[in-house]
């Protein structure tokens, strides 16, 4: 689908995978999805409750570019309570239309055209395209079910070159679900230093931290000056319509990300912003009470797709597994494509996730219990069928 | 105490799958939930039913205020007995404000909640006044939204 019209930027890129599982899957009926990256709960109502109100006082102007100042602070609050990183509200917290464009920000802020960025893979699919949208290449560091998707200094160590400019790190992860100890960051810590490299690390994920507490990468020693931090509202709070999250970085690096936002999005949707103001003031007992469903409901799905055979690490974090269908000698993709047909069960095929996603597929369970069920007993039936 | 809250949204839910979620073992459920019920924390697994769904006559149910002139010595305690003793009763509590008892009752129509409350209830000797409320209509019961559209909105596959 060429146009000449196209940037070359553009053309470069492909769509995203799932985009096009999505398209196969939308076509049909009566479908279980378990390909479904957000929460399974509407929005608390007191946070919506929160952003409706402020559209009854007549909150609708724009706020400032980094966002009201208010929910700078609060978001540096809970940042320093939660997960030991203090921010300067004033200087280094930005409100973004979620944490996408937090992404991108960071992409766009720090990597000039040729810079290598390494992309711990399997990864969210937006980092690379990214990476690549702004003439960067993105160097894949691919990790594997053998190491439970971890990532190691050696790994990154093997990939730096002269060129290369930072890593794209995401723990807890998508799709993965995988988590790394403080020790295990911090041998990685180890070799960013060494090579002087910027850290990107989305941890939109971190209040889905199932076993022990979540690590944040800026709270590691060296960390702070040399990383940005990516996260927002979307999961934790079950608020990804809102369109919104922040990034934190040291001023400098904050200050040339904020001239791009505001720029290219003035500034966060301003009724969002109230509710996320509620969110975090007062959102935290309905939030653990999600985070805690979560965690049942892996358990209880991790546990019995190793009852019907198929080779699943226990994800330690998000709401994603990411069972190997090796076993099957079949690729992921038509893996998916049959089961989608067969069983009417929809999963992500693992490869649209880059280098180390083959043999394997993303399921949510972030979905009702009885839906889980049912699709352990249809993908059950499946595997009986194919063997 | 996370398996009284599974139990409480779902009393149904198979010992199975509850071991699952939790990461414990079935017999260890099984001793838990029997120690429960034997310390009387689990009083019973109960349904919640929408009526008007089913074709049966439709219960009513009434709220009545009940004021009361308390005895000394047992207080509130003897003439609450005696309400909760009748099976109309469904539910019956002790209330700070104008009024001192609030008791939920279920009948057939509304004659016999008529019959119940001036025949019953307000000749009972400590009993002082009752206002009668009925409810027209149910939106929410015990925490579980009634006709609630609850079908998933999300699209099929997303990031
Ligand atoms: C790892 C990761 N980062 C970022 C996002 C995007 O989140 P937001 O809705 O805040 O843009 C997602 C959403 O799936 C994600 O999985």
């Amino acid at each position: 689908m060429t146009n000449h019209y196209l940037s070359e930027a553009v053309e470069r890129i492909q769509p995203s995978g799932i985009r096009k599982f999505f398209d196969l899957a939308s076509s049909m009926d009566n479908i279980i999805s378990l390909g479904v990256g957000e929460p399974d709960y509407a929005t608390p109502w007191n946070i919506r409750e929160a952003s409706i109100a402020s559209l009854e006082r007549g909150m609708t102007s724009y706020t400032a570019n980094a966002g009201i100042l208010e929910l700078r602070e609060e978001i540096s609050r809970y940042l320093n309570r939660e997960f030991h990183t203090p921010y300067d509200p004033e200087n280094e917290v930005i409100v973004t239309a979620g944490a996408s464009e937090a992404i991108d920000l960071a992409m766009r802020s720090t990597v000039n055209p040729g810079d290598e960025v390494l992309v711990v893979e399997p990864s969210f699919v937006s980092y690379a395209p990214l990476v690549s949208l702004i003439g960067g290449v993105p160097v894949s560091v691919p990790t594997s079910i053998e190491n439970g998707f971890k990532v190691t200094a050696d790994q990154i160590a093997e990939r730096v070159t002269d060129r290369t400019r930072g890593i794209l790190l995401c723990f807890p992860n998508n799709p993965t679900g995988t988590v790394m100890t403080k020790e295990e960051l911090e041998q990685v810590a180890t070799v960013i230093e060494k090579h002087d490299l910027i850290v990107y690390s989305d941890e939109i994920y971190a209040e889905m931290t199932y076993d022990g507490r979540h690590v944040s990468v800026p709270a590691l020693k060296g960390m702070r000056e040399r990383t940005v931090l990516i996260s927002g509202f979307s999961k934790a709070f079950a608020m990804t319509g809102w369109r919104l999250g922040y990034v934190c970085a040291p001023a400098p690096i904050a200050a040339g990300m904020l001239k791009i936002h505001q720029y290219a999005m003035m500034c966060a949707s301003t009724m969002a912003q109230y509710g996320a103001l509620e969110a975090l003031r007062n959102g935290k007992d309905e939030m653990l009470e999600m985070v805690e469903s979560y965690r049942q409901r892996r358990n209880f799905f991790v546990s019995s797709l190793k009852d019907i055979g198929l080779d699943c690490h226990t994800p330690g974090g998000a709401f994603y597994a990411f069972p190997s269908i090796k076993s099957t000698g079949l690729s992921s993709e038509s893996f998916a494509e049959k089961l989608l047909f067969a069983e009417r069960i929809a999963v992500v095929p693992g490869n649209v996730f880059g280098e180390g996603g083959e043999g394997h597929i993303r399921c949510s369970y972030a979905t009702s219990l009885s839906q889980l069920e049912e699709a352990v007993d249809r993908i059950d039936s499946f595997l009986k069928e194919i063997k | 105490m996370e398996l009284l809250r599974l139990l409480e949204k779902d009393g149904r839910m198979p010992v199975k799958t509850i071991a699952k979620m939790l990461d414990v073992s079935e017999e260890e459920i099984e001793d838990m939930m029997r120690a429960l019920e034997k310390r009387k924390v689990i009083l019973g697994y109960s349904g919640i039913v929408d009526w008007t769904k089913v074709d049966s006559p439709e219960g009513i149910t009434a709220m009545i205020d009940v004021k009361v002139q308390p005895k000394r010595g047992v207080g509130f305690d003897e003439v609450a007995e005696r309400i909760y003793r009748f099976k109309e009763v469904k539910a019956l509590y002790l209330m700070s404000g104008t009024y001192d008892l609030s008791v939920v009752i279920e009948g057939r129509t509304m004659s016999e909640v008529g019959q119940f409350v001036s025949e019953k209830l307000s000749t009972l000797e400590s009993v002082l006044s009752t206002t009668t409320h009925f409810q027209l209509k149910k939106y929410k019961h015990d925490g579980v939204v009634f006709e609630d559209g609850d079908e998933d909105h999300r699209i099929v596959v997303s990031p």
